[in-house]
């Protein structure tokens, strides 16, 4: 009996709490994606670079912060200097639609040119977070590391498997319900939310019905910048942040938001835990679990591991695969495409 | 109505009255003229290598432009192709290991067979068919109709099962195999053969994998694509960088046998000894300038003959059919033309094209490094070469190719001095100018986004815009 809460706390420890905290980060990303297909309809592969600059920007509100001697300890500083990445992202993503996307939309460009063009709005973020702040590792979480630790959750429990829960992972899953709620509560109640839902229903309709398009656009844009620097500081607090991880980020990210379904925010969600989940689960070693279970060597003296931790983002791409090839509208059936 | 009027204006003015040929040879020659112009300033090996580098890039261009260009099919996967191409060159030229083969090739060839096997079962079984039905008896085990629901069952069964047989093989044969003098070798070896073979093999592996992906993403809407090559070609540079004993990993894999003669046999050489004096250059600068200007010969000829076998393409009435489609898809649908299908062969013959070129990107390097393959070099570069050369036009994608890498190359220079005019009213240790300076690398990064950016906006066309027919 005992080995098996051992087995469990092990998979508990390794597979669910890392999972769950990784699913919020993936599903708020997959949430701005999904938003922006809905309403602009096309992928924005800028989309990880604005998190990554909305990132950076709440790093150095944090950085200015701590020398300010301002903490709101045992919580990161990173939380409270939120509102300033937020509002550097949202400043970023308004001008990039004024600039760049709002041109191809008068002249009505087929999903390919925006594809292209988001592609270079990707450059030219990645470039000047770069020039900004460099492409070096940056660790910006202080206040208390751990909710519970493996070695006192140990001397507690009496078991010998640990299970330690990391306080940017209790922060990231109470934000996540927090935003997610509201956005949901957004979109279903208030008069803006559902002239948004019905733009990015029926175009036409919207449209003869005197919803301002510009309008619904900036608040599109708006929102998913907001998401965008809350999923990016959560997963650079729960990591670490480093510009090019977030590039690496962009398939995970489709792939949330493919799964659940292009343009479901529903959909979304749940794609953010079957990706982050499918991953830890897939390119986790067995080995103890298995000795736990049924003895030692009773399975030879492998890992067990399914692929190796190199392939992570492999993961996410199977099951990007699977989902075109078996239905493509996605889990929650998005946008028929 | 008033007539025009003759009168010598602008260069620019000039210029735009010139026939779109007069233009084109313009373009081409002030190319010529740059790389003319670093020849002199700099010296002619940096002339030549850079005009090495101009030719592949040409025809990766050349490859992107026959997707995107006649077909409008988006690949954000081309580091990955690239990529395939090279490990071409490393399985066709490098010397067998011997003794790695020993230790575990029979393990390693089984593992990989058994991998094809159940994948080639897997798909049959998914699509019902009788034939597949006969191919692999043993597996069926409920015939006719009543099947349809066990699909998912059957077929993740198969998967699992046979990618679990496929690990106990090849695990153990890759751990000898890179045990083996892990230093020098720890991986197979290739085939031994000349590597001017790879240029083709890396095609095969090119448009190998890009038939899968096709197959996969296309007929589905353009972004599905993108996403789809953007992580095959991801996926491609993992299993290089952590498959040790298919291309010795991060360990990089040295000293790739040359199409071409070596530096130290021409310095060996005394007819090449006596040429130099007459020449009157260094001995070692000849001899390497020679090295290059062969490689320059033989990538000439294939980005001829690529260009040749494009432009004929596109003439033809398979090309006519392209650009309908690439135009009207549902037109050209009910005109009777199966789109998902010439989209699947215009996407694996670009690939191929860019296999070719990554195969000869690593014959000019001589080593196979897999943390080169950045996307930025190796996806987006290409792209903006596409794009700015002119889409649609072959010619536009070569001097795309020619012209972004000449600035690709001398951009860092020239931004380096830019912002140290920028800054030159700033004290030497001021903490601003170290600061540009130190981030004066990442203004590729942004240069690249903007060039891309504004060619869109204001000259969607290109430099040679796509001829009307």
């Amino acid at each position: 009996m005992e080995s098996a809460l051992n087995a469990l706390i092990l998979i508990g420890n390794y597979i669910v709490v890392p999972g769950l905290a990784y699913g919020c980060q993936l599903a708020l990303g997959a949430l701005g994606v999904t938003m922006i297909y809905a309403v602009l309809r096309f992928s924005n592969f800028g989309h990880g670079e604005i998190m990554s600059f909305g990132t950076m920007l709440v790093i150095l509100a944090t950085f200015a912060l701590q020398s300010a001697g301002l903490s709101i300890a045992p919580l990161p500083t990173a939380l409270l200097a939120l509102p300033a990445g937020i509002i550097g992202a949202i400043g970023l993503c308004l001008l990039l639609d004024r600039y760049v996307y709002k041109f191809y939309r008068q002249q009505r460009a087929s999903p390919v040119i925006y594809l292209i063009v988001s592609i270079g709005t990707m450059f030219i973020i990645g470039g000047l977070i770069r020039f900004i702040i460099g492409p070096q590792d940056r660790n910006f979480a202080d206040g208390e590391r751990f909710i519970v630790k493996a070695s006192a959750f140990k001397a507690n429990t009496g078991f010998s498997e640990g299970l330690a829960i990391k306080t940017a992972q209790g922060v990231t899953v109470l934000t996540t319900f927090a935003v997610v709620g509201l956005v949901f509560w957004f979109l279903n109640y208030t008069r803006t939310g559902k002239s948004m839902r019905a733009f990015a229903d029926n175009e036409d309709l919207a449209l003869l019905s005197g919803i301002d398009p510009d309008r619904v656009v900036r608040i599109t844009w708006i929102i998913t910048a907001v998401l965008a620097t809350i999923a990016g500081t959560l997963y650079g607090l729960d990591k670490s942040y480093k510009p090019l991880v977030y590039l690496h980020l962009l398939l995970p990210i489709f792939a949330a938001a493919i799964v659940g379904g292009v343009g479901n925010p529903l959909g979304a969600i749940a794609g953010g835990f079957v990706i982050a989940f499918s991953e830890l689960a897939i390119t986790f070693a067995y080995k103890k679990v298995a000795g736990y279970l049924l003895g030692d060597g009773v399975l030879g003296d492998g890992l067990l591991q399914l692929l190796s931790t190199d392939y992570k983002f492999a993961v996410s791409f199977l099951i990007l695969v699977v989902v075109l090839l078996v239905k493509p509208t996605g889990i929650f059936s998005g946008k028929t495409l | 109505m008033t007539k025009p009027t003759k009168t010598p204006g602008l260069v620019s003015q000039q210029i735009a009255r010139l026939s779109p040929s007069q233009r084109n040879i313009l373009l081409f020659a002030g190319m010529g003229l740059l790389l003319i112009i670093v020849g002199i300033a700099q010296s002619w090996n940096v002339a030549f290598s850079i005009l090495n580098m101009c030719l592949i890039s040409a025809i990766m261009a050349l490859g992107v432009n026959i997707q995107w260009g006649y077909a409008g099919l988006f690949n954000v996967g081309i580091m990955g192709f690239a990529a395939l191409g090279g490990l071409a060159a490393v399985v066709v030229s490098m010397p067998p290991v011997e003794a790695a083969w020993a230790a575990g090739g029979l393990g390693v060839v089984a593992g990989l067979a058994i991998g094809i096997v159940t994948l080639l079962v897997s798909m049959l079984r998914w699509r019902r068919e009788r034939e597949s039905a006969l191919l692999v008896g043993m597996l069926i085990w409920r015939r006719g109709q009543g099947w349809g629901r066990w699909r998912y069952a059957v077929t993740g069964g198969v998967v699992v099962a046979g990618y679990v047989l496929m690990r106990m093989l090849i695990d153990p044969s890759t751990m000898a195999i890179e045990a083996v003098d892990s230093a020098r070798t720890g991986y197979l070896g290739g085939l031994g053969l000349p590597i001017m073979l790879s240029w083709v093999v890396g095609g095969l592996f090119a448009a190998a994998a890009a038939w899968v992906v096709g197959k996969i993403s296309l007929g589905l809407r353009a972004d599905y694509l993108a996403i789809a090559t953007l992580g095959i070609s991801e996926i491609i540079i993992y299993v290089l960088k952590f498959e040790d004993w298919l291309s010795r990993g991060v360990k990089n894999v040295n000293g790739l046998p040359r199409p071409v003669p070596y530096e130290v046999d021409l310095q060996n050489n005394s007819w090449f000894v006596a040429l130099a004096e007459d020449l009157n250059l260094p001995l070692v600068d000849a001899s390497s300038l020679v090295v290059k200007i062969c490689y320059a010969l033989l990538f000439t000829v294939v980005l001829l003959a690529i260009l040749w076998l494009s432009e004929t393409a596109l003439r033809s009435p398979w090309g006519r059919m392209m650009r309908a489609i690439r135009d009207n898809e549902t037109a050209a649908n009910a005109m009777g033309k199966n789109v998902t299908r010439q989209h699947l062969l215009v996407f694996v013959l670009g690939s191929a094209v860019i296999g070719i070129a990554g195969a000869m990107l690593v014959t000019l390097d001589g080593q196979f490094t897999p943390t080169s393959y950045q996307p930025l070099r190796f996806t987006f570069l290409i792209w903006v070469m596409v794009i700015a050369g002119g889409s649609g036009n072959n010619w536009g994608a070569v001097l795309g190719g020619f012209l972004i890498w000449f600035f690709w190359i001398e951009a860092e220079p020239i931004g380096l001095w830019f912002i140290d005019v920028l800054t030159s009213g700033l004290p030497p240790g001021h903490w601003l100018r170290l600061h540009l300076l130190e981030s004066a690398a990442h203004t590729r990064l942004m240069t690249m986004g903007v060039i891309l950016l504004l060619v869109l906006r204001f000259s969607p066309r290109g430099l040679i815009p796509e001829a009307r027919r």
